[in-house]
């Protein structure tokens, strides 16, 4: 049998290794906001014949004033521009200006306010707050009954700790992203972030659930073995699981069109960090926190 | 229901789901089936009926259109959530004139108004239109000279246009543009102090009081005293104040002019009349729109989708769906065989409830919606992957077939219903964004993990206890 808390040290080394760089990436190259958060302008169009250069777009544009103007080439002829945010008979003149360059069409506008913009960052705070509040409180109620011979808050912390883990790594993921490609992150993202909460704790739960399982049944003779063996037993649900959901999210992936891309890169990061910490980080701290309060237990007597 | 009576009716049950799929599934997508009709009708010359036919209703990035939101100023306004009422009502009268089909208007929170406006081409002149002030104006009769003479000019106009002739060489042709039988008084929305609505002592019939300012008193009494017996015309932005005829659309056909009775002083006049309370509400809540107007400004956000490019998303994120729905029905088949197979005629059948769903409330479909539920499809098995993996285990054990089947879904369930749980937690959470991306996501998510467990326990269940019987204990290798 293969023991999954063996090993435990090298999973937490690994994972610690991509929590770092992920923090490290946050603290110097930062997150880039899309426009819903920082409020401005983005224009998305496409040109009819041949597509200008970056900088013969901006230097068209210059006239306008319109602060730092950030042109993404997207597809064979299209671009993606950014800037301070215009009102509609600016955006009509900004649209002419580029027709004269060359010939285009409109795919889409947006203009966001910044009151918008403050206002949408606020309700994200307070959504992820609440949702981590949330889920858990309903782990620690849904494993109420379970107090031998680990207490059930120690499953809600422990998660805690997984929903962490599998949190910071998509955003390190968009932080670097962001700073390679201008990745920025957009209400899609929030959505896809908040949904891995979830999601990742959907995983937690199943393990744990067979963990409760297993204490009943056989009772509580080694912690660490009855770990393993539910591991064991989740192991191949785990997989099937993560694979049907990125199969559909690759789907979208490449073929769902640019606004769903990031939404389901931001799953798949998520959710693949999700399995690999139920398994690897949420059920060996377990077995670890559980050895470690035996030992401090057994020192004092 | 105890399990004997349920093993009974398993096929009586078994039919239903099969009525239930093939009903949802052309309901959902119902080419096929009308092909079919059609052919049947034209060979036969029967008179079959086509499948009820009721589209999707595809949110603004799917079809195109501006999704425009105003921050409306009512530091002026005492009462804040009546001159809100009042705004969305005079914003969504421009909006019908304008001629948008299905337009979208709401008030969001306190002082937001979100106009959503599919297939609209001039955004800048909507955005023009729906800044506009609101204007009230008091219009008085003309005398029959000045209508006749109108009315000459205009019938003189239209001669002038069937020959192609320029109207503009026609002396005055501009009187031709005028209402022949009103014009504006001196008297308009800013004399106006407030409207209430009150009720007659003794006959309880609903009446509006008009209140003028001291100006405006002036102004109406002259205007009274010249008018006894004649009609008033109340109009709001140069269109009657309601639909008068009675088809629900305000045009050049409705008029709404009280006739006035006796010269008014004092600034205080009471429109009497034999209509509901409904109305008389209406008619208030609009004159003080017109009294007190509420400036919004331009949209504090603005989102303008080509048609070119709701249909691009649409079509790309229909068929990403498609190829992840294939992709993991052949997963399920490869890695649980008849399970597997069981699981993907069960993901079909969600498919196909959750799509006729979303047409029947009508729920309206965004890009993010497709989203959600392209990633409920990966996670709807997730159930059924549970209960095979327990069922394996029970036949591993040595239990017969039905008796792991039933083991399978009783033991799954505690971790299917905690972590389905979970994920109803997190939609309900993404709702305290009011932005529709996150809104439509959620809503489509959380409707797919409802009818998933439906499909993955209800429909899968009956399906295996159907299938799986004693006949299939010598192919075990099949589960």
């Amino acid at each position: 049998m293969f023991s999954f808390t063996k090993y435990s040290k090298f999973y937490y080394l690994f994972s610690g290794v991509l929590i770092i760089a992920s923090i490290v990436s946050l603290a110097v190259f930062g997150l880039k906001f899309g426009i819903e958060f920082t409020g401005g302008s983005t224009m998305e169009v496409n040109f009819t014949e041949e597509r200008p250069a970056n900088s013969t777009i901006s230097e068209a544009l210059a006239e306008f004033n319109l602060g730092e103007i950030v042109v993404q080439p997207t597809g064979d002829k299209g671009a993606i521009l950014q800037f301070k945010g215009v009102d509609e008979a600016t955006h009509q003149k900004v649209l002419e200006k580029l027709q004269s360059v060359s010939g285009l069409e409109e795919k889409s506008f947006q203009y966001i306010g910044p009151s918008v913009g403050n206002e949408l960052k606020n309700k994200t705070q307070i959504a992820i707050a609440l949702a981590l509040v949330a889920i858990t409180l309903y782990i620690a109620f849904a494993f109420r009954k379970v107090s031998r011979p680990v207490s059930s808050w120690k499953y809600g912390m422990t998660s805690l700790v997984a929903l962490f883990h599998d949190i910071i790594i998509p955003l390190g993921a968009f932080s670097l992203l962001g700073h390679f490609y201008h990745t920025q992150i957009t209400i899609p993202i929030i959505a896809a972030l908040l949904t891995i909460i979830g999601f990742s704790v959907h995983d937690t739960i199943v393990i744990f659930d067979r963990i409760r399982e297993n204490i009943l049944q056989k009772g509580t003779a080694l912690f660490s073995q009855t770990v393993d063996m539910s591991l064991q037993q989740t192991i191949g649900r785990s997989i099937s699981t993560v694979v049907t959901v990125l199969i559909v999210m690759f789907a979208l992936f490449f073929f769902g069109g640019e606004t769903l891309k990031y939404f389901s890169l931001s799953l798949i990061i998520g959710v693949a960090s999700g399995a690999y910490s139920s398994i690897f980080i949420a059920a060996p701290l377990l077995v670890t926190w559980h050895n470690w309060s035996e030992k401090r237990a057994q020192k004092r007597g | 229901m105890n399990l004997i009576h349920f093993m009974q009716q398993k096929y009586l049950i078994f039919i239903a789901i099969a009525i239930l799929a093939i009903l949802a599934g052309n309901f959902a997508y119902p080419n096929y089936v009308d092909r079919g009709v059609d052919f049947l009708n034209a060979k036969f010359s029967w008179h079959l009926p086509h499948m009820w036919q009721k589209p999707y209703v595809l949110g603004l990035d799917l079809q195109g259109g501006v999704n425009l939101v105003y921050q409306a100023d009512l530091t002026a306004v005492e009462d804040k959530s009546g001159a809100m009422a009042g705004l969305r009502d005079v914003i969504e009268r421009r909006i019908n004139l304008f001629g948008v089909s299905e337009p979208v208007v709401q008030i969001q929170g306190q002082d937001r108004l979100l106009v959503e406006l599919p297939g609209v081409k001039d955004v800048k002149q909507a955005i023009e239109m729906i800044g506009q002030t609101p204007y009230l104006e008091f219009d008085e009769a003309r005398t029959e000279a000045e209508t006749q003479k109108i009315l000459d000019k205009i019938k003189e106009v239209q001669v002038a246009q069937e020959k192609n002739e320029d109207i503009q060489k026609i002396e005055d042709w501009e009187l031709a543009l005028q209402n022949p039988y009103i014009k504006p008084t001196e008297l308009n929305g800013k004399y106006l102090s407030k409207a209430t609505v009150l009720f007659d002592q003794i006959t309880f019939k609903p009446q509006i009081q008009l209140q003028f300012n001291s100006e405006g008193a002036k102004l109406f009494e002259d205007i009274t005293a010249r008018n006894i017996g004649k009609p008033l015309a109340i109009l709001l932005d140069g269109a009657s104040i309601i639909d008068t005829t009675g088809d629900n659309i305000i045009d050049q056909n409705d008029l709404y002019a009280p006739i006035i009775q006796d010269k008014i002083s004092g600034g205080t006049a009471v429109i009497t009349g034999d209509t509901s309370a409904a109305v008389a509400n209406n008619i208030a809540r609009r004159l003080n729109s017109g009294a007190l107007p509420v400036k919004i400004g331009s949209p504090i956000s603005q989102e303008t989708v080509g048609p070119l490019l709701g249909s691009e998303s649409l079509q790309k994120s229909l068929w990403a769906g498609i190829y992840g729905l294939v992709a993991v029905m052949l997963f399920m088949i490869i890695f649980y065989r008849l399970p597997g197979l069981i699981a993907s005629v069960a993901l079909l059948i969600y498919v196909a409830v959750t799509l006729s769903i979303f047409k029947l409330i009508p729920i309206t479909l965004t890009l993010a919606g497709i989203g959600g539920f392209v990633l409920s499809i990966g996670m709807a098995v997730d159930a059924n992957i549970l209960i095979f993996a327990r069922m394996k285990e029970e036949i591993k054990r040595g239990k017969g077939l039905s008796l792991a089947i039933k083991e399978g879904f009783s033991r799954a369930w505690p971790s299917i219903r905690d972590s389905n749980i979970n994920s109803l937690i997190v939609c309900a959470i993404l709702f305290i964004f009011s932005t529709s991306f996150i809104k439509g996501f959620a809503l489509t998510l959380s409707l797919g993990i409802i009818v998933s467990l439906f499909s993955a326990i209800f429909i899968t269940r009956i399906l295996l206890m159907v299938f799986v019987g004693p006949r299939l204990e010598k192919f075990k290798w099949l589960l």
